[in-house]
């Protein structure tokens, strides 16, 4: 019987019969290759992982936050103007936030301290993110001692370990009740750090900015969705500079590539001729190549997206940290949480399989096309 | 039958050293006979073995082979004529396949795999079931007495046996034609015979057969229908 | 410009397809000025190696190709935040004035693109290379549209700057707005309705007359060209707002997202795999009577109006089983 697709499983068994008789080359070809895949791979699954942390906390962030500005500088702003701005028009709710950094010596790095606004927290108690536990090495129950403001010790008691769901919003966080954040920080009664706006119809918010600048021209609205543009286009900005520098990479294992393809050893092109001689034709033998390269290019491009997935997701992507977070030395250990999706694998297939791909085409149609009376010539 | 009409074939046109291996050759190759081309080295035999087998192309001339088998393509049918010299290699490669058999001065096995797969290759583009073809191969490989050797690495043979490999894979797609490029260089004296007495068997059962050879064992053979001899690219005798 | 990852790819895609072509296309033309069939010399021979150049260049660019247009559109939405009001690739698409034209441009090259395949696989089926002409003066036509594609595309990229006031889709797609996106979704689905059916009807009509009797190869491939415009309208005027159920969401490039179930991809893969095999059963009309053809061509060309009309159909399967189950009656 001659099924349309017995000639490519035909080929296809030869082909991989073919890639491991000459298991040496071809293992070092492909370990280049998902070194390639793995490194790209990682850039780009760990911007994609930051930039959905990003959002989920913008999620929980208020629509419109308004800051008062003095001398160009953000200053406590008079809770009372919530008061006036509650009643420009579409406005829903307008509530004070009170929250602050507090640098802690021993780790070196900032802490966000803030007023809980939704349960109420006893005093001298704490809330405290993942991160603060594990640096500050305490458990529900322990006490923690912060300078206040004077440089005097004051003693809380960690009620509750906020939940690890995602890391990089709660992990440098310490809730308190405000009258604690008042007295650590020794922020007035009557000002707030910022007043959060709700609006009833999220298209307001441009018109309602507008309003509140004019009413109060020190204010500073700032609307959630520019907050995310500016978060996204930061972080894009860093991973495709990453992946530009990473080109010279990918250029040089397209010259690998190439060099593979075209240094086709005597007994390679000895094959190609005997194949052509006992009835293979041009498209059978380019076929061939076309499995032996697609073989290659699959085994490395799904084991590079493994290592960088492990990599990134359970080894919290050690080699970018660095280049590629910038903030907080706070989260040394914080995981992301694990997310693939078809654009990213489609995107690292263009930047990858495609180069290799394009840089074999033409010495592999040159070898398939030797002439079938080569190998009597010899 | 084959039939060749002042066929030419010159490599390197239009260089500066053109050479033409073929000159004007006009030759009939009658069916189920043995048919052997002498001629010493660079007579043009060789090229002329590839000009009649699909491999290359004629400069010039006209080529055209009688009675073809059947399942060749889809335009022919089984006993149609074709005129070979303008097809393209697709197609030459189509009508080859299922035509000629190649047996080659060096054998041209594939080092690194097994006898069995060495003779099933010719067989794979053709889209033809794994299973049925290997049993074929099995079936012509103990015909030729090679059944103990099956999975053996090709490297392992000695020249008699390597041969036969290279017979049973010429035979794999049942061609109407066997050519041997120089069958017996690499042979002594007995396995030549072997050898002949073996086309002599392919020529009762009905194939084709076209050998070049300046071997007396085989121009010299009784079996031989025909001996053509070629000096400079051009038949100088027929006897 | 925005240096997202997706951009790169897109742009590195499109600079490969276009070398590979503009290679293509140079093979071509030495083909088609040395071409001599009857000829047996080694420049013939020679051409005749390159032919397989060829036809390794250009299916493999075609397919990134083919890839590059659905990455393009998703590169496009996966930007919509970073542009203040748009809300989708529609949005994005409009930050600057070459975002819908290289769009059109890619449609563009896949439907030539398709035709010339389906011309080269006529052409190996002949034994006398029967359409060596007319595959490499359309491959040579196909270049310069390439080109053109890359530079609209590198063009709307790298132009790219975040924060531009954009449209979104809610107002672009819109009614009372002028343009001619507009237009489309200003269609009245009253009009739209009956006409798409009627289209679907004497497509199927058509194919069912070539099918039987062998003529009409032309009005066919006509046909089909007009079932793909007819159905992208009326999806943009009604049938979308049937799968959003929402009745006045006109943008044709949500249906691509998880939220409606990835439906976009069957509807736009059905309808330019349609297109092309529509238009190949025209394409190849005028060489039936070739000799070397004669055999092949018919069962070809049969295969291309049956899966035509099985994609026709698919099209307006899956858009009526969603219309059945949306919510939404207009």
């Amino acid at each position: 019987m001659r099924a349309p697709t017995q000639r490519y499983r035909n080929i296809l068994d030869f082909a991989l019969s073919s890639l491991l008789r000459r298991k040496g080359r071809n293992l070092s070809l492909t370990g280049v290759y998902t070194l390639v895949v793995f490194v790209l791979a990682s850039l780009i699954f760990f911007v994609q992982a930051l930039k959905r942390e990003a959002r989920e906390l913008l999620v929980q962030a208020p629509d419109m936050v308004v800051q008062r500005l003095v001398a160009g500088r953000h200053d406590p702003i008079l809770a009372a103007q919530a008061e006036a701005i509650r009643s420009i028009r579409g406005v829903l709710e307008v509530r004070p936030r009170l929250w602050g950094y507090y640098y802690d010596p021993a780790f070196g790095g900032n802490l966000t301290v803030m007023a809980n606004e939704h349960e109420p927290i006893a005093a001298d108690a704490v809330w405290i993110g993942q991160g603060v536990a594990r640096n500050m090495r305490v458990n529900e129950g322990d006490l923690i001692s912060l300078r206040a403001y004077d440089g005097l010790p004051m003693l809380f008691l960690v009620q509750k370990i906020l939940p690890t769901e995602s890391e990089l919003v709660s992990s440098d966080l310490v809730l308190m009740a405000p009258r604690d954040v008042r007295s650590l920080f020794h922020f007035p009664e009557g000002l707030a750090t910022d007043l959060a706006i709700t609006a009833g119809n999220p298209r307001e918010l441009p018109t309602i900015a507008a309003k509140i600048v004019e009413r109060f021209p020190d204010a500073r609205p700032i609307l959630k969705a520019e907050l995310l543009r500016t978060y996204e286009a930061v972080f894009d900005w860093r991973g495709g500079l990453m992946v530009v520098v990473l080109g010279s990479a990918l250029l040089s294992f397209v010259i690998f590539a190439w060099d593979k393809a075209t240094g086709l050893s005597a007994e390679e092109r000895r094959e190609i001729g005997i194949l052509k001689s006992i009835g293979w034709e041009s498209s059978d033998v380019l076929l061939l190549k076309f499995w032996e390269g697609t073989v290659v290019s699959l085994t490395a491009f799904l084991s590079g997206i493994l290592l960088a997935y492990v990599h990134v997701f359970f080894f919290s992507a050690r080699l970018f940290e660095h280049a590629l977070k910038g903030w907080s030395v706070l989260f040394p250990r914080y995981r992301l949480l694990p997310a693939l999706d078809g654009y990213q694998l489609t995107v690292l297939f263009f930047l990858t399989v495609l180069p290799y791909t394009a840089a074999t085409l033409v010495p592999i149609w040159r070898a398939a096309t030797v002439d079938p009376d080569a190998a009597m010539r010899t | 039958m084959i039939e060749l009409v002042q066929v030419v074939k010159t490599f390197q046109a239009g260089l500066a050293t053109p050479f033409t291996a073929v000159d004007g050759v006009s030759l009939s190759i009658p069916e189920a006979q043995i048919t052997v081309l002498k001629g010493p080295s660079g007579s043009g035999k060789t090229t002329l073995l590839t000009l009649i087998g699909c491999m290359a192309r004629p400069t010039s001339g006209r080529i055209h082979l009688h009675r073809l088998p059947g399942n060749v393509l889809p335009q022919l049918q089984a006993g149609d004529s074709v005129e070979i010299t303008s097809l393209p290699e697709r197609f030459l490669t189509a009508i080859r396949r299922r035509t000629f058999g190649f047996i080659f001065q060096q054998f041209n096995l594939i080092r690194g795999i097994s006898v069995l797969e060495n003779v099933m290759l010719p067989a794979y583009p053709t889209g033809e079931d794994h299973r049925s073809v290997e049993a074929r191969a099995v079936q012509r490989l103990e015909s030729l007495g090679l059944g103990r050797h099956l999975r053996a690495s090709v490297e392992r043979l000695s020249g008699g046996e390597a041969q036969r490999v290279a017979i049973a894979r010429a035979l794999i797609n049942d061609p109407t034609v066997l050519i041997a490029d120089e069958p017996t260089a690499h042979l002594d004296s007995r396995l030549s015979e072997d050898f002949m007495a073996l086309m002599g068997q392919f020529k009762a059962a009905g194939k084709t057969l076209l050998i070049t050879s300046h071997d007396p064992i085989v121009h010299g053979s009784p079996l031989a229908d025909r001996v053509v001899e070629l000096r400079d690219g051009q038949i100088v005798a027929e006897p | 410009m925005i240096q997202h990852p997706g951009i790169l790819a897109l742009l590195l895609a499109s600079f490969l397809v276009s070398l590979l072509l503009v290679g293509a296309g140079w093979q071509g033309l030495r083909i088609l000025h040395g071409w001599d069939l009857k000829s047996g010399s080694e420049g013939q021979l020679d051409l005749e190696r390159r032919t397989y150049l060829v036809s390794t260049l250009v299916p493999f660019a075609l397919v990134i190709h083919f890839l590059s247009l659905f990455l393009f559109i998703f590169t496009a939405d996966n930007l919509h935040t970073q542009f203040v009001g748009a809300m989708c690739a529609a949005g994005s698409l409009a930050v600057n004035p070459f975002g819908y034209p290289a769009l059109l441009a890619n449609i563009a090259v896949c439907l030539v693109a398709g035709m010339w395949l389906i011309l080269h696989r006529a052409d190996t089926q002949g034994y006398d290379y029967p359409l060596i002409r007319p595959k490499y003066t359309l491959l040579l036509g196909l270049v310069p549209l390439v080109l053109l594609e890359t530079w609209l595309q590198t063009r709307y990229l790298t132009g790219l700057k975040a924060d531009v006031m954009t449209s979104c889709c809610g107002s672009l797609f819109g009614h009372g707005r002028q343009g001619f996106a507009a237009e489309l979704a200003g269609l009245p689905p009253r009009t739209m309705q009956p006409a798409f059916w009627a289209t679907f009807m004497l497509l199927g009509l058509a194919g069912l007359v070539f099918l039987r009797s062998r003529k009409g190869a032309r009005l066919f491939a006509l046909l089909s060209l007009g079932f793909l415009l007819m159905a992208v309208a009326s999806l943009i005027s009604f049938f979308c707002l049937y799968i959003y159920a929402l009745p006045s969401h006109h943008c044709p490039f949500c249906l691509l997202q998880r939220e409606y179930g990835f439906v976009g991809y069957p509807l736009y893969g059905s309808l330019l795999g349609g297109g092309i095999t529509g238009l190949g059963v025209g394409a190849l009309a005028p060489f039936r009577t070739r000799k070397s053809l004669v055999v092949t061509l018919p069962g070809l060309q049969a295969k291309l109006a049956w899966t035509t009309l099985a994609l026709a159909a698919l099209f307006t399967l899956v858009v009526g089983i969603w219309m059945a189950m949306s919510p939404l009656r207009l």
